[in-house]
């Protein structure tokens, strides 16, 4: 009670008794001059994720820019040879694209069948008791840091490869797409969970009154019911996928190779610039530059889908 | 009643059902198989001194103390500057904003952010902190570059507590005659307070897990850093001394015990996220 009395002195909705109007004049001006100043800060607080967006694109485009038009846009985005520390360098990064794409492909089709099936599994099928803990260690996934996943990949992963195998080095294309199923699995399973239980039930109800079996009700009612959001989980799973450097570069071998077998060590996007920017200099650190420009536009790609694509589809 | 189903159908059934288990089950033991084999492989490395050295090559020395300490420091200076921000932004965009463009536009920046790899923070850190406004490779530089990647976290879980406070809080006083920055702070704010809190543990674990973002902004430095001139010195995370050690120089005794440092941290972020969550749940019931 007596907060709210304050309120309302404070507010200045009531003049307080015995108070000289001059001063009740001053306070009424200090507090407009208070909601004033917050408003413009609010405003300001909110600016900044524009103001941050605006900046990277510009930084990249600025940075990157120069090393394409020196060495030319064909010749940088379709050269299959990239070698940036040769005598007669050459900066053609066909490879990275081409290594990236594979590897999120590879992680795709390994980790979405994966993640749905558990997804529907906690979202429907789990008894009470199952549910949370798998629930939990799925969350858990998602917390692990990339370089953990990287020295488990180093250590365990690519000796496994290596032996299985029975290849000289374990780190290659097919470790990279393993570790990398791996970490988009929880992006995946979370977004499909919350889709599958927004499916309403009169749907699943109304195919089990036909004489369907729960399993076919989830299969065939219930995923395709849901699609859209089990889609948007895969497109943010990509965009995981696209950008990690940290566990890739941990096991993919780093070399600048076309990815025309699972075995073979190759390059991503990420790892490119993450192997060479330590010591670059020159013409070879604008190209690393390039090459984050053309990672930051598969991202914007994903991101507009993510955002206009998927959310428009979700409205019809 | 699944007697009586034709053969093709039962065999879809049980493949079907077969699958989903298979699935899940393959999820919870790879988790198992991860947390075991980082614990059983890094606790045995970990020992009082390990924790409390300071790494040398020439005295041949392990030591992750430094690591350790610039990860406090990273964390706090981030959390400091970023937990006004994103707080304040999800109230402009909760509270104060009119213009329905303006929101969209913020809104679609914020998950732009989001979906940003750390690589490309990482870079841009380098040119905007380091280089162009002249803070060289440091736990500054380092900070600030966290501080962007992590404000999408802090808004979207401030925005979405700031929701549940029911709307009647908010017209009762103004009723009352209350501002709106009255109103904000003494009513919207304290009540959303668990999922502000939430926000920072869940940036804190991101924070604590990065590693591409601080390479080339904070470094890969191993001195003992004290005092708020650490801050403009460069020095490696636990994250990022995991990779080098790892990837680097190949020693692996101390990467996998920063990876058991790491995990517990995680699990501790972890559960602590959940425990927030779950009073924040209990309160919209």
């Amino acid at each position: 009670m007596t907060q709210v009395l304050q309120n309302r002195a404070a507010a200045g909705a009531q003049p307080a008794g015995g108070q000289k109007p001059g001063l009740q004049q001053l306070r009424r001006f200090f507090q407009t001059a208070v909601e004033l100043t917050m408003n413009a800060v609010f405003f300001l607080c909110g600016m900044v994720a524009v103001a941050s967006v605006a900046l990277i694109t510009l930084y990249m485009i600025a940075s990157g820019l120069p090393a394409i038009r020196t060495i030319g846009v064909v010749d940088f985005l379709l050269g299959q040879v990239w070698a940036s520390t040769a005598a007669d360098p050459q900066y053609g990064i066909l490879p990275f694209i081409l290594s990236s794409l594979a590897g999120t492909g590879g992680a795709i089709l390994l980790g979405v069948p994966v993640g749905l099936a558990t997804a529907l599994f906690l979202s429907k099928m789990a008894p009470r008791r199952l549910a949370g803990p798998i629930g939990a260690a799925v969350e858990l996934l998602a917390g692990i840091p990339s370089v953990v996943y990287g020295l488990l990949g180093m250590r365990i992963l690519v000796p496994a490869v290596s032996r299985v195998f029975g290849l000289a080095s374990g780190a290659c294309l097919l470790a990279a797409i393993l570790v990398l199923a791996i970490m988009i699995l929880p992006s995946i399973v979370s977004v499909s969970i919350t889709a599958l239980n927004a499916v309403p039930p009169e749907y699943e109800e109304g195919s089990l009154a036909l004489g369907a079996t729960p399993t076919e009700t989830y299969f065939k009612v219930s995923i395709p019911a849901a699609r859209s959001g089990i889609l948007t989980g895969v497109v943010l799973g990509i965009g995981r996928a696209v950008g990690e450097a940290m566990a890739v570069i941990m096991v993919a071998g780093n070399v600048a190779n076309m990815p025309t077998s699972l075995f073979r060590s190759v390059t991503f996007l990420t790892t490119a610039i993450a192997k060479e920017m330590g010591y670059a200099g020159g013409l070879q650190r604008q190209a690393l530059f390039s090459i984050a420009l053309v990672l930051f536009v598969f991202i914007m790609i994903i991101n507009a889908i993510l955002n206009f694509g998927l959310k428009g589809g979700k409205e019809q | 009643m699944n007697e009586n189903l034709p053969l093709k159908r039962r065999v879809f059934n049980a493949a079907a059902k077969g699958c989903v288990w298979a699935a899940a089950f393959a999820a919870l033991a790879l988790v198992a198989f991860i947390l075991l084999e980082v614990l059983i492989r890094g606790i045995p490395q970990i020992s009082v001194a390990l924790l409390t050295s300071v790494p040398s090559v020439t005295r041949k020395i392990d030591g992750i103390l430094p690591f350790i300490l610039n990860t406090v420091y990273v964390v706090a200076l981030t959390i400091l500057i970023v937990l006004p921000l994103g707080v304040g932004a999800a109230v402009y965009l909760n509270e104060y904003a009119q213009n329905k463009k303006l929101i969209r536009v913020i809104e679609f920046t914020t998950e732009t952010l989001a979906g940003i790899p750390s690589i490309i923070y990482g870079l841009v850190g380098m040119l905007v902190f380091s280089q162009t406004m002249g803070f060289q490779t440091s736990l500054l530089s380092g900070c600030l570059t966290l501080v962007v990647m992590v404000l999408p976290t802090i808004i979207r879980t401030t925005q979405e507590s700031l929701k549940t406070v029911p709307q009647s809080y908010r017209e009762g006083a103004l009723g009352l005659g209350a501002r709106k920055w009255h109103i904000v702070r003494t009513i919207v704010l304290p009540q959303s307070l668990d999922g502000i809190v939430t926000g920072c543990i869940l940036a804190i674990g991101r924070i604590v897990g990065e590693s591409a973002a601080l390479l080339f902004t904070a470094g890969s430095a191993k001195k003992l850093l004290t005092g708020v001139k650490a801050y403009t010195r460069s020095g490696a995370t636990l994250s990022v001394a995991l990779y080098l050690y790892a990837a680097e120089e190949s020693n692996f005794e101390v990467a996998w015990a920063i990876a058991a440092v790491l995990l517990v941290l995680v699990l501790i972020i972890n559960s602590l996220a959940k425990l927030t969550q779950k009073t924040l749940k209990r309160r919209d019931a």
